[in-house]
């Protein structure tokens, strides 16, 4: 085996043949002590957070964040435009009309939440991300249809290409196939 | 058997269907070559959505003079429109949002479906506000950007607290239908031969792998989605009864508005899910997704909804005579006796007699019938908001002022037109995107369950569960 392709291996992808399978799988690569593997599966299974023992999402907080910008950014914004900048005596209201501010606060939050959950999660997920090196494997087209994968990257440090092998079949994977990139 | 013995709820899909027949199913709709009966649908909504255009021209050309506005009432079928086709939308985020929120697996079939309608409801509703100030080239005036003349909008107005609400609800709603979309998307770039539909799709599909590190974070976007989406929908058709609700007109002044017009949308939208989902599912073989135990859940909320609705109705009644404020009592003896009796009673019949209907198991899982009542609801639900906006303004306190609405040919074209922009759009939806939630339709059935497999074999075994017949079927 040469250097160069050992450099250009990026991991081991092994097919299984259902959920339960992949969730088993996935509790033996987290026992055994891998950091960078993953599983793949066409819907979200329940009950793969603790097998792949994953930790809390973090997007609670992303969407707190813009949830306060927007409160206040609503705030700020009306408090300015008919306080500050314009005060209109409109039928003897008060200038600060707390009240009739309420919709237009409530909305806004809404709406920067919204961005947050989106946006965030895409951003923890990395994506929009075009290339990636499983997409070279003809078969992972499966993932999106009725495949379930597991994944080691080459980059894990307790990663062993033989080790890994034997892991996967061990675990009953029905194919077995190295990634390149 | 016992009284008490577990019934097992019917499976969500029917048919034996495994992941890959659904997806085969799903996304050879849009992997085949178009059908030439699509081509012709799509000429019609196209007709259709000219004349929207048309109409909405010489609109702009001439002014609102061309409709039947007149002097007390001047705030016709545009507003009449825009809160019936805004209530329209309000199932999607139902099914998608409050449904998902309680757990209601059944939704996965049709929430797609329904968000998709929600978006281009809102979008045929977003034209009358628009159109409607007349000088539709200052209608930049309503968003709160800096112009020349130093002039900020007036926050104390309804009327801009539907800006917001409006706008805020048709981008989360665009938000949501798409994050539930990426991953089918990503399923048809895989499944697509062509190029370009491999780059196409590829694209709004961003690369999705599956990974379940990302359907981690992916689930608790979709449930906070669902979680700030729901509020958002009983908020913005509140808002939208705000309009009225803050004015002095008698019969509009009333606390029931929000409530009552929030439970209108809903029963409004339902029955247009239901128009929807009974002709496509036929056209598209999607029986086994769309099953007529979906249509009957649906019709049960149809006749919760309405139900709702002709409380309100009664209760609105109630208030005006226990106000003991004359004008109030007037309106409604005005309503149900005087010029517009014909549409209150329109109103009446098709919202509150006709699904009650629904009491019947028969008649709840009848397509044929179902069909028709949603139909007869969505007009029903017209006349509400007709009923409501001409009525009032048309007998307010001075009799002298009174004058009696009848709408122009130009409201009738840019109404009906709405349909085309509405059609339209569903045609291409229908075309180039999966119309059932692939992804969340895979995970109802039961093959997803890891706990339905075999501990020694590792194969899926169907859960063993005694199906009973139900007690009705025994009597």
């Amino acid at each position: 085996m040469s250097t160069t392709e050992q450099q250009n291996l990026y991991g081991i992808l092994a097919e299984f043949k259902n959920p339960k399978e992949l969730t088993d799988v996935a509790k033996t690569m987290s026992k055994s002590g891998f950091s960078k593997f993953d599983t793949f599966s066409p819907f979200p299974i329940h009950g793969m957070d603790k097998a792949m023992k994953l930790e809390k999402s973090k997007l609670g907080w992303i969407v707190f964040g813009h949830a306060l910008i927007g409160f206040s950014g609503a705030i700020a914004m009306m408090y300015f435009m008919s306080v500050v900048d314009y005060p209109m005596n409109i039928s003897g209201k008060p200038f600060f009309n707390a009240p009739a501010w309420v919709p237009i606060t409530f909305e806004l939050t809404v709406l920067l939440s919204s961005f947050g959950a989106v946006f965030g999660m895409f951003f923890l997920n990395g994506l929009p991300k075009f290339h990636n090196p499983l997409f070279n494997v003809e078969r992972f087209k499966k993932a999106t249809d009725d495949g379930f994968f597991a994944y080691i990257e080459a980059e894990d440090d307790k990663f062993d290409r033989t080790e890994v092998k034997k892991l996967f079949q061990e675990a009953g994977a029905t194919h077995i196939e190295e990634v390149y990139d | 058997m016992s009284k008490y013995q577990y019934v097992p709820e019917p499976a969500l899909v029917k048919g034996n269907h495994d992941f890959a027949s659904l997806t085969r199913l799903v996304t050879d709709i849009n992997l085949r070559p178009t059908p030439k009966t699509w081509y012709l649908a799509m000429i019609g909504a196209n007709a259709l959505l000219m004349t929207m255009v048309v109409a909405i021209g010489y609109l702009i050309w001439e002014g609102t003079g061309i409709w039947g506005l007149n002097n007390p009432v001047g705030w016709g079928w545009a507003i009449i429109n825009f809160v019936w086709w805004v209530g329209i939308g309000h199932a999607g985020t139902l099914i998608s949002a409050i449904l998902f929120l309680f757990r209601q697996d059944w939704r996965t079939a049709i929430n797609r479906f329904a968000e998709a309608m929600t978006i281009f409801a809102v979008m045929c509703a977003g034209v009358f506000p628009a159109i409607h100030v007349g000088r539709i080239w200052a209608i930049y005036w309503v968003f709160p950007i800096p112009n020349q003349m130093a002039m900020w909008p007036n926050f104390n107005s309804p009327l801009l607290w539907d800006v917001f609400a409006v706008s805020t609800y048709f981008t989360v709603s665009l938000l949501f239908w798409y994050v539930g979309l990426v991953p089918d998307l990503a399923t048809i770039r895989d499944r697509a031969t062509d190029k370009i539909r491999k780059v196409a799709y590829g694209i709004f599909a961003m690369g999705w792998t599956g990974s379940n590190r990302h359907w981690w974070n992916y689930e608790k976007a979709y449930m906070i989605l669902a979680g700030l989406a729901t509020p958002l929908v009983l908020s913005v058709h509140t808002i939208v009864s705000f309009d009225f609700a803050v004015s002095m007109i008698p019969g509009w002044h009333t606390t029931i508005f929000p409530p009552y017009f929030v439970a209108g949308a809903i029963f409004s939208g339902f029955a247009m899910v239901l128009t929807l989902m009974i002709v496509a599912r036929k056209i598209y073989g999607m029986k086994e997704i769309m099953t007529d135990d979906h249509m009957e859940k649906m019709n049960i909320i149809i006749l919760v909804t309405g139900s709702m609705v002709g409380f309100a109705y009664m209760m609105e009644f109630f208030m005006a005579w226990y106000s003991g404020v004359e004008y109030e009592k007037a309106i409604f003896m005005l309503r149900a006796t005087g010029p517009y009796a014909w549409a209150y009673w329109a109103m009446m019949t098709c919202n509150v007699l006709s699904p009650q209907f629904f009491w019947s198991k028969k008649l709840r899982r009848s397509v044929g019938f179902t069909f028709f009542i949603s139909i007869v609801v969505n007009i029903g639900m017209w006349f509400e908001r007709f009923v409501i906006t001409v009525t009032s303004l048309a007998n307010d306190y001075l009799p002298s002022s009174w004058d009696y609405y009848s709408p122009t040919i130009w409201d009738v074209l840019t109404y009906v037109g709405t349909f085309g922009l509405f059609f339209t759009m569903f045609l291409l939806f229908l075309r180039f995107l999966p119309m059932v939630a692939l992804a969340e339709i895979k995970a109802v059935i039961p093959q997803a369950d890891p706990h339905n497999y075999d501990e020694e074999t590792g194969e899926y075994h169907k859960p063993k569960i005694e199906v009973p017949k139900p007690q009705s079927e025994k009597v």
